[in-house]
């Protein structure tokens, strides 16, 4: 419960950065349009890399279970 | 197998591939443009399937010195993971190529069924196919030292039969893709940018430790299910 609040709050946190991003519209959102937008492609690719390599983690973890268990 | 560094270097190294790839600047070339980039990605997927079939050859060699059982699952899933990298580096050069080789001008290559006439893509299509019937083999009996040993004697002319189909012949035919008949593309220093090679071989050595990674979870997924059968 306490770790649920928690996240909670830590992920509210965040809901004023796009705001502050229109504010003065500079760091995160000017480096994604720049070059020809080629970050945002770079993010999208390491985005569904990290995912594949979680799932990896993952089943690497539950195998590992299973090895103890036996 | 069971320890993380050398899974964290790979994962490490194939993020730095995918954002330094994009990012860094690559030589304009004629016809290439910004699909050179390719060399990080299709390239080290052949790189990698090189390296599994290697480990896979040597594993099937151990099998048929110690006739150790674990030996024959090693070689075999390195063979499975082997060939799924070469059907990823086959399908992303088929789309490279569409795009750089396929010339509207040029009657001899103005489509794809034209272009992949090529010497180099039929032997890696030969290649390929060489391992599917050892895993076709290797399935098929039944008997399991019988199959242990048929197929690890089969993987080891598989591997022989690489060589020809895919490093030699190729090379002695005219040929679009490099390294045609004037030497190795990919391993000759002169002929590839410093900044390229800044990413290139990181981009190698990590795609192969994300197979070698992929491979040790499907061995010890088949290890777990011998012991299970065996003290059944």
């Amino acid at each position: 419960m306490k770790i649920k609040s928690f996240l909670l709050l830590f992920l509210f946190s965040f809901i004023s950065i796009s705001l502050l991003a229109q504010e003065d519209n500079g760091g995160m959102a000017n480096l994604l349009r720049s070059n020809g937008r080629i970050y945002v492609v770079v993010a999208v690719v390491v985005l569904i890399l990290s995912g594949l390599i979680l799932y990896l983690v993952r089943l690497d973890r539950k195998i590992t279970k299973l090895e103890k268990d036996n | 197998m069971y320890k993380s560094w050398w899974k964290i270097t790979g994962v490490i190294l194939v993020i730095y591939t995918c954002t330094a790839g994009f990012l860094l600047e690559v030589p304009e070339l004629p016809a290439l443009g910004e699909t050179i980039r390719n060399l990080y990605f299709h390239v080290c997927m052949w790189f990698a399937m090189m390296i599994l079939f290697t480990i896979s050859m040597v594993n099937s060699i151990r099998y048929l010195r110690t006739f150790n059982l674990k030996y024959d699952i090693y070689s075999r899933q390195f063979a499975v993971v082997g060939i799924i990298f070469g059907i990823l580096g086959y399908a992303t050069g088929s789309i490279w190529m569409s795009f750089t080789w396929a010339d509207p001008n040029n009657p001899a290559f103005d489509s794809f069924s034209t272009v992949a006439r090529d010497p180099k893509l039929i032997g890696a299509a030969i290649a390929l196919l060489v391992y599917f019937a050892y895993l076709v083999l290797r399935d098929s009996v039944n008997d399991m030292d019988k199959r242990a040993r048929i197929s690890s004697v089969y993987n080891i002319f598989a591997y022989a039969m690489l060589f020809p189909s895919i490093w030699i012949i190729p090379r002695l035919l005219p040929s679009l893709h490099p390294g045609g008949e004037n030497g190795n593309p990919a391993l000759d220093t002169k002929d590839i940018d410093g900044s390229m090679r800044m990413v290139f071989y990181p981009a190698i050595i990590g795609w192969t430790l994300i197979g070698v990674w992929i491979t040790t979870l499907k061995i010890r997924v088949n290890l777990l299910k011998e012991k299970k059968l065996s003290s059944l």
